[in-house]
């Protein structure tokens, strides 16, 4: 009998006055009696709406039938042949936007929690499993990989169960990308993500570590070292500030520096040797998923009062409804309609206010958006220490300035085939952020699977 | 792949190092003005030091680093024969010296490990370099007979008078100009302060000149924009955009305070590191 509850069975979660004081993961993920009454509420429709809104195209009713067979470990087989990443698409997701946007329980009720069912069979895996991954049989082909973030990784992961040796190339010290450095540990555990990455590696995934392509060798070098394709995943990592007065100041971050800091380099733990200002009072200028991540950071990191500066309303704002309340539950203040125009600072240039316009809103802009107008003579001055500018982020130029014939559009990012990742050159391939600019990790995935596809047709018909 | 060798270490002065670290990628690209950026272990920060020398055929890029703060506490508690973390590179741009024939090149302190690079570059390009180097005493004085080899004219200069002249480089580039010396260029490397003057002096004189800027930095690909200054009114990132500007377009005293932002964090983790390091000889 299927469970004909309308309502999803709640996350549970840490309660926002203990998590807005620690770093620890705010969700605490499904146990298996909520994971298995959550499954019995997948009808498993013939038709399955759900998987054509999964960029990767999970199996969904496939893995949740599995789930209620109580063959868990057939499960994750199921959701594995789809997804190199699991563990991380069941948390970082924008599930509302697609899978169970499609659900069909959706139209009367809530749909089937299939994000959090996809994270309790990658979690569940993650503990119990003992077998060690088969290593596919070598093809005797080559392909680097440029970044190690969830494009990368993905494409990697592809690449590699289909017999290519891979090598990932990347600029950090550590493998993960986004998933290491933005992200933080509260939503995405970093252990969880290592993880993820043994297990590419155990599939036969060399990782490099301290390679930043374009400075080190460039694209054309590693085609010359016998890689007989390239995929470019090198992420949009270049911070955008708003060019007003006042941003050099002590006490002004981009959200990248702020959240690399933090998450990267455990800025947030005792004894670490990388800082991060000790903050009063803090505004994060912005209303996205980045945004909302550096806010909680700053909570976390002691901050009396965050706020989120925003100059459109709630109904604009582009983040998940689910960070945006989690933010509220822990706190943060919401100045939506807000824009700042200058940045004050004290006698020893250390941010001491920011200075903002109130906004109406008018006509829609292109992107559908209702644009902001400033109302006249709303001038004000919120008092904080520290601001973080979230207003996004731009892709890197260091690939397309070394690599000739590489064609990038007027934003900067690399024009490729939609289908199949393929650039203005033969055998480079690319994805992710570097060609859609700042999006989100699922996308970025789905760019990198289409390209591992790609690349092996590319290969096995020359 | 992991872990960087040092292969030689040697001690310059009592607080400045050098060491050659075994890393052939980066040997085979590194030109002058470019930068490196390291970590001593697992649990280190990301410090940019400039490359200071490079050998293609071993493999090896030369750092010269001060003892400022924890991490090169850390780095210098590494003797040869140890490995670090992290070394990643080369970044930046590379100084341009093309076209240049006669140049004063000014080191400031532990700037002359990166002053030096440019000079023997001009000099192989057969420009005339006038070296000017300045040391607070004669015990830290460092590289003085690399930068004889390689200038046309060297100028030595403590704030005490200890060796060479007593004065500052300010007050010898000065001379050397009012002489009736006629530079294409002067290149400045070394504390802020003392780049902020050689450039004030210059622009009196109508002389094009270069600084190497090495603000606080994480990633140094152009990721986090902490290293930002302004340069000519726009905001610039010194990792991608740089480490070399136009010293006449550079706001010196901004840069100056973003430099001290974490000055009191330095300080603490510095005696931490001491300690720490006391108790592991003890």
């Amino acid at each position: 009998m299927p469970n004909m509850s309308p309502k999803k069975n709640e996350m549970p979660t840490q309660a926002p006055e203990i998590r807005s004081r620690n770093f620890d993961e705010v969700a605490l993920g499904y146990t298996l009696q909520l994971a298995e009454d959550e499954a019995e509420r997948c009808l498993n429709c013939k038709h399955k709406p759900c998987v054509s809104g999964c960029p990767v195209q999970i199996d969904i009713p496939g893995f949740i039938s599995k789930i209620k067979e109580k063959d868990l470990e057939g499960a994750y087989d199921v959701i594995s042949k789809s997804s190199s990443l699991p563990a991380v698409c069941g948390r970082v997701c924008p599930q509302e936007s697609q899978c169970e946007k499609n659900c069909v329980r959706a139209i009367k009720g809530e749909p089937v929690g299939i994000g959090r069912l996809e994270r309790f069979v990658a979690d569940y895996h993650m503990a119990n499993n003992t077998k060690a991954p088969v290593k596919p049989e070598a093809n005797g082909h080559k392909v680097a990989i440029v970044g190690a973030g969830p494009a990368g990784l993905t494409c990697a992961g592809d690449l590699a169960k289909k017999g290519y040796a891979v090598t990932v190339f990347e600029a950090l010290h550590v493998a993960g990308g986004v998933l290491v450095y933005g992200i933080p540990e509260f939503r995405l555990p970093k252990e969880i993500v290592r993880k993820e990455i043994e297990g590419l590696k155990a599939l036969g995934v060399e990782v490099c570590t301290d390679m930043v392509i374009g400075k080190v060798l460039s694209v054309d070098e590693l085609l010359d070292d016998g890689y007989e394709a390239v995929f470019i995943g090198s992420g949009a990592g270049l911070p955008r500030f708003m060019n007003i007065p006042g941003e050099n100041l002590n006490g002004v971050y981009s959200a990248n520096e702020f959240l690399t800091r933090v998450n990267l380099m455990k800025a947030y733990k005792a004894g670490s040797a990388t800082p991060v200002k000790k903050i009063k009072n803090a505004a994060i200028v912005g209303g996205g998923n980045v945004a909302m991540d550096a806010a909680r950071c700053a909570k976390r990191l002691g901050a009396e009062n965050v706020y989120i500066v925003y100059r459109r309303s709630m109904d604009e704002m582009p983040a998940r409804r689910e960070e945006v309340e989690h933010a509220e539950e822990e706190g943060i203040i919401f100045k939506t309609l807000n824009n700042p125009v200058e940045i004050l600072g004290d006698e020893n240039s250390v941010v001491s206010g920011i200075k903002c316009v109130e906004m109406e809103l008018g006509e829609p802009d292109e992107s559908g958006r209702r644009s902001p107008i400033v109302k006249e003579g709303s001038e004000h001055v919120i008092d904080v220490d520290c601001v973080i500018m979230s207003i996004g982020t731009s892709p890197n130029p260091l690939i397309r300035n070394t690599t000739e014939g590489l064609e990038t559009n007027k934003r900067g990012c690399i024009i490729t085939e939609e289908e199949t990742g393929l650039t203005s050159r033969e055998g480079v391939y690319a994805g992710g952020d570097a060609v859609t600019g700042a999006a989100t990790v699922i996308l970025a995935m789905g760019a990198g699977k289409n390209a591992a596809k790609a690349i092996d047709e590319y290969i096995q018909n020359k | 792949m992991d872990m960087f060798l040092i292969k030689r270490k040697e001690s310059l002065n009592p607080t400045v190092s050098l060491m050659e670290i075994e890393a052939p990628l980066v040997a085979r690209k590194a030109q002058a003005g470019q930068f490196i950026i390291l970590r001593v272990d697992d649990e280190g920060e990301r410090i940019p030091l400039t490359v200071s020398d490079y050998d293609r055929e071993a493999g090896t890029v030369t750092i010269i680093y001060q003892i400022v703060g924890a991490t090169t506490k850390k780095l210098d508690a590494k003797k040869a024969g140890e490995y670090i973390a992290d070394f990643v590179g080369p970044l930046g741009v590379a100084s341009h010296t093309e076209g240049l024939k006669k140049v004063a090149v000014i080191g400031g302190g532990v700037g002359c490990a990166i002053a030096y690079p440019i000079a023997k570059k001009l000099h192989k390009q057969g420009a005339e370099v006038h070296a000017i180097v300045g040391f607070r005493n004669k015990d830290l004085v460092i590289l003085k007979e690399k930068f004889e080899e390689v200038s046309d004219v060297f100028k030595i200069m403590t704030d005490d008078g200890s060796c060479g002249e007593k004065g500052l480089v300010t007050d010898a580039l000065k001379a050397l100009i009012d002489g009736g010396e006629k530079y294409d260029e002067v290149i400045a490397i070394g504390p802020l302060i003392m780049m902020k003057f050689v450039c004030k002096l210059t622009k009196e004189y109508g002389i094009k000149t270069i600084v190497s800027m090495n603000p606080i930095m994480i990633d140094g690909t152009g990721m986090c924009g902490g290293c930002r200054l302004t340069v000519g009114g726009e905001t610039k990132f010194a990792c991608v955009d740089g480490p070399d500007f136009d010293g006449h377009l550079v706001d010196f005293d901004e840069t100056m305070r973003r430099a001290a932002m974490y000055k009191e964090f330095e300080k603490h983790s510095y005696e931490d590191t001491c300690n720490l390091l006391n108790k592991e000889v003890e």
